[in-house]
């Protein structure tokens, strides 16, 4: 049998590959464990952090991560009782506290799935291991002679069988199996894993009781909002709050300073003048009878429109040279027989996440406790430690439901607030921000200028590829003067370029950032996708070559297209999706009149994704028709859970491509609301199909993100396709379609 | 002065401005949370309730326009609610669920009016929607699904 393991409850181990932190699994065999157990509940067994077994057979699972509408909840739980051999309908999903014993708990870069569900396999695993090794006991037999099924323990020799619940007491003073000896299920054998799940949380969702952020009520709790300078990082001169102080429900009125993190880490807060109310309402009506002088400060000279202008110039000159490229393009472009040149653009984006940030904090003496809805909780608590001063094991962090993320809830600025304004008035407060705010003051996504450059031969084969790339970096949110997209940032598709070309350069060019840049759903792939295989399009519209054969060519031969990472980039894979979104389009079959197709694919989060979308273009009005998308993400968790992330990115995806642009003037963002910055509606809602290539033997790779960097290049291909006109800068409300 | 509002066939006792918007009211003075913030304007159908039966956008109506009339909300248990409650679970449609309580009071007003909406019916009564996650199809497919139940009895 396995061995104990002495472990100090002190100690971190490393388990089960959750490496970054590790976790205290070990906390278990000590004795004084039940500091580690989630509920005080005596009638259970934990056989580690994340799994609770009750005596009536409940399991509780923790989630570490958190649930922002990617069905994570579902997905690792599903995961946990596979291994089990626990029946689903016993499972309860309880949401983790932020807390380092947890492992690493950031929820962004589509990587939850892919970095812990082998945990999350083993710890299932190893529970089911306690329990037939507390059965084997009971019956006094080997543990090879047991096995597990839907909540029991079988004697394979006699049939016997024991139900979960019963067996707790026992279990509970099994060793901990050594991690050598777990051994997990094979594919062929899997219950949850690739199947269909349906959410955990539907009851929930359905009736109203999911607490969201906004959600939490604390007794004498405050609502607080906040007016905050319109140019990122203006400061407060002076302000008249009378008007606000007279509106009913209004306490008081509160000047908040920036909080300014240290280089290379965190956010801080911007600081404005805070409201505090009885209700939010009255929050929002004081804000707006503020009268507030600001000092914009240097970023009040910023104009997003002259920015995109000295962008273009900036890249249509020499940039700096990144390396990867190959081959001599210069050479390339003289020799060829046609050269073809493009611009592409895509403007300024903010993630509008339908519940707006929010946070709800109490700060009491030397103790915080906050309830917000964070992709980061641990970043959040790290955050209020440095500049409240409060040592780390004092403040809790609870994860609330996320009314939507992607990435705007990764940045805990809105957490610091609130911890900043229950420390000023020594009461529990909500900050809340309207719509206004999140629109105004959020991390946006960056804007991009990129120049394309490349020559074909006489047979129609692309023989140089010259990309030069005008991004402010993410990297700028937190080291000021970062004024070139970082390496991380052009790993997103650009030096991983999947195309077999002889001949290929990348230079990088100056961006300064005059917003907060931060990451926004498959972040820097909306750019690369979005160029590229608008390029790929022209090149082989010049080429005079139907545009699927000539992407299939130019991926090229099967081969590893970038093996550093652990997830090996792979050209058969991405053909493979390609060709069978080609084959569910029927992409060759020629569209009514007006109507025209397009497609585009990308590798991004080590997932592949190709999408069809076919679009009318009728007196200057666009709409979509129909859309088909293929991805391999390796192995598939929750099938259905796949199918919906993807319809939802297409969503997202067409949301960007139609409407998305924020512009600034004067250093302040142009747009309020959803009236000025637009979102995709029922009414413009295409057909959308889905098909996923089983891929169950590889590594579960991403799938809330990979689904949006083709939707606005294959649209506008379509369009393309459609009218003849092309289309290089989103979005594309603007463009004329009028002849 | 304390004030009668009816929601879900109670009845509250409340003491708040009259040109306080309904979604607040009920949010913050009567602490049920189910109806949600989204735009405070009218553009996105978070904050959608039942007011005598009529669909509204709550971040938009004074607390004076509900008074002495029934509201529905999310917490509400309506005949229509319920079969849409199934369907919604029948085809798995949140993701994130913050719109979903909006959702479903649009869908409850859709079905009050039209026991067998169209494809382009839904368009009509679910555009005033917003759903960031994109359930939307699910909604449509959902909605159908709700209409079909009913229909059968
Ligand atoms: S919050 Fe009322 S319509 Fe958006
Ligand atoms: S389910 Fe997230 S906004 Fe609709």
């Amino acid at each position: 049998m396995s061995t104990i393991q002495k472990i100090n409850r002190r100690d971190f181990v490393k388990l089960f590959g959750l490496t970054s932190t590790g976790i205290i699994i070990g906390c278990n065999i000590s004795s004084d464990r039940k500091e580690f157990i989630p509920t005080s509940d005596e009638n259970s067994f934990s056989p580690n952090l994340f799994i609770q077994i009750h005596k009536n057979g409940n399991i509780t699972l923790m989630a570490s991560r958190s649930e922002m509408g990617q069905g994570i909840r579902t997905s690792l739980a599903s995961a946990i009782a596979d291994e089990m051999e626990a029946d689903w309908k016993y499972i309860a999903v309880k949401q983790a506290i932020g807390h380092e014993k947890y492992g690493n708990q950031n929820t962004d870069g589509s990587r939850s799935v892919r970095t812990i569900l082998e945990p999350m396999r083993k710890m299932g695993a190893t529970a089911k291991m306690m329990l037939i090794a507390a059965a084997a006991q009971k019956w006094n037999i080997a543990a090879s002679d047991c096995k597990a099924d839907n909540h029991f323990i079988i004697n394979q020799k006699t049939s016997e069988k024991i139900f979960f619940g019963d067996l707790i007491d026992v279990a509970s003073k099994m060793p901990i199996p050594n991690e050598n000896t777990v051994v997990l299920k094979k594919v062929k054998d899997f219950k949850y894993i690739g199947k269909t799940l349906k959410s955990v949380d539907l009851k929930d969702f359905t009736h109203g009781t999911a607490k969201y952020g906004m959600d939490i009520r604390i007794p004498n709790m405050k609502f607080a909002a906040i007016a905050r300078c319109p140019v990122t990082f203006g400061t407060v001169k002076s302000f008249n709050s009378s008007d606000a102080e007279k509106i009913s429900g209004v306490e008081k009125v509160i000047q908040l300073d920036r909080m300014i993190p240290p280089v290379g880490q965190f956010f801080g807060a911007l600081g404005g003048i805070a409201i505090i109310a009885n209700n939010s309402w009255a929050a929002f009506q004081g804000k707006l009878s503020l009268e507030i002088e600001w000092d914009y400060g240097e970023n009040h000279s910023f104009d997003s429109e002259k920015f995109s202008e000295i962008l273009t110039q900036r890249v249509h000159e020499t940039g700096k040279l990144v390396p990867g490229s190959r081959g001599n393009v210069a050479k390339a472009f003289t020799d060829a027989k046609q050269t073809i040149e493009a611009t592409y653009q895509v403007p300024f984006l903010v993630h509008t996440p339908m519940e707006v940030p929010n946070a709800t904090a109490w700060f009491q003496g030397n103790k915080v406790e906050v309830w917000a809805p964070v992709q980061d909780p641990q970043t959040a608590r790290a955050e209020i430690a440095h500049f409240f001063e409060i040592p780390i094991e004092n403040i809790t962090v609870n994860v609330t439901f996320l009314g939507g993320g992607f990435g705007r809830k990764s940045k805990s600025d809105f957490v610091v607030e609130a911890v900043a304004l229950s420390k000023k008035i020594d009461a529990p407060v909500q900050v809340v921000w309207t719509r206004e705010d999140d629109v105004k003051h959020s991390f946006y996504h960056a804007t991009s200028v990129q120049y394309l450059k490349g020559s074909i031969d006489k047979n129609g084969l692309v023989t140089g590829w010259l990309q030069r790339v005008a991004l402010p970096s993410i990297v700028s949110s937190f080291k000021p003067l970062s004024d070139y997209a970082s390496g991380f940032e052009l790993n997103q598709g650009f030096t991983n370029n999947p195309y077999d070309i002889q001949n290929f350069r990348l230079e990088n060019v100056k961006a300064e950032a005059h917003l907060r840049i931060g990451w926004m759903r498959s972040v820097v792939h909306i750019h690369s996708g979005f160029a590229n295989n608008s390029f790929v399009d022209e090149l082989a519209f010049e080429a005079k070559k139907n545009p699927l054969d000539f992407q299939l060519a130019l991926i090229g031969k099967n081969r590893i297209i970038d093996g550093k990472s652990d997830y090996p980039f792979n050209s058969k894979r991405m053909k493979k999706v390609l060709e069978n979104t080609a084959k569910i389009s029927d992409f060759n079959r020629k569209r009514p009149e007006n109507h025209g197709i397009g497609i585009a694919i990308h590798y991004s989060f080590y997932s592949y994704v190709a999408t069809a979308v076919e679009v009318s273009v009728i007196n200057g009005n666009i709409q979509i028709k129909e859309v088909w998308t293929t991805i391999d993400c390796g192995l598939v968790l929750n099938k259905d859970n796949v199918i919906n992330q993807l319809e939802g990115a297409a969503i997202f995806g067409i949301s960007l491509a139609l409407f998305g642009k924020i512009t600034v003037k004067e250093g302040a963002v142009e747009q309020h609301n959803f009236f000025d910055y637009q979102m995709t509606r029922m009414k413009d809602t295409p057909k959308i199909t889905v098909d996923i290539i089983e891929a169950m033997n590889q590594p579960a790779t991403g799938v809330g993100e990979p689904g949006v960097p083709v939707m606005a290049p294959a649209i506008c291909n379509a369009i393309f396709n459609a009218t003849g006109k092309r289309i290089r800068t989103l979005p594309l409300f603007e463009v004329d379609f009028e002849i | 002065m304390k004030t009668n509002l009816s929601i879900n066939g109670k009845r509250y006792q409340i003491d708040a401005p009259e040109e306080m918007p309904l979604l607040w009211l009920i949010r913050d003075v009567v602490g049920m949370t189910g109806t949600k913030f989204g735009c405070g304007v009218g553009q996105c159908g978070a904050c959608s309730i039942l007011v005598d039966g009529t669909l509204i956008k709550s971040c938009s109506m004074p607390f004076s326009f509900g008074i002495g009339k029934e509201i529905t909300t999310i917490e509400g248990t309506t005949a229509n609610l319920q079969i849409l409650r199934e369907s919604w679970q029948e085809c798995n449609v949140p993701q994130c669920g913050y719109c979903q309580s909006g959702q479903l009071i649009a869908a409850t007003f859709l079905l009050e009016n039209n026991a067998n909406p169209t494809d382009e019916d839904i368009d009509n009564a679910m555009s005033g929607n917003i759903c960031r996650c994109g359930t939307y199809t699910r909604i449509r497919k959902a909605i159908h699904m709700a209409a079909a139940i009913k229909n059968q009895g």
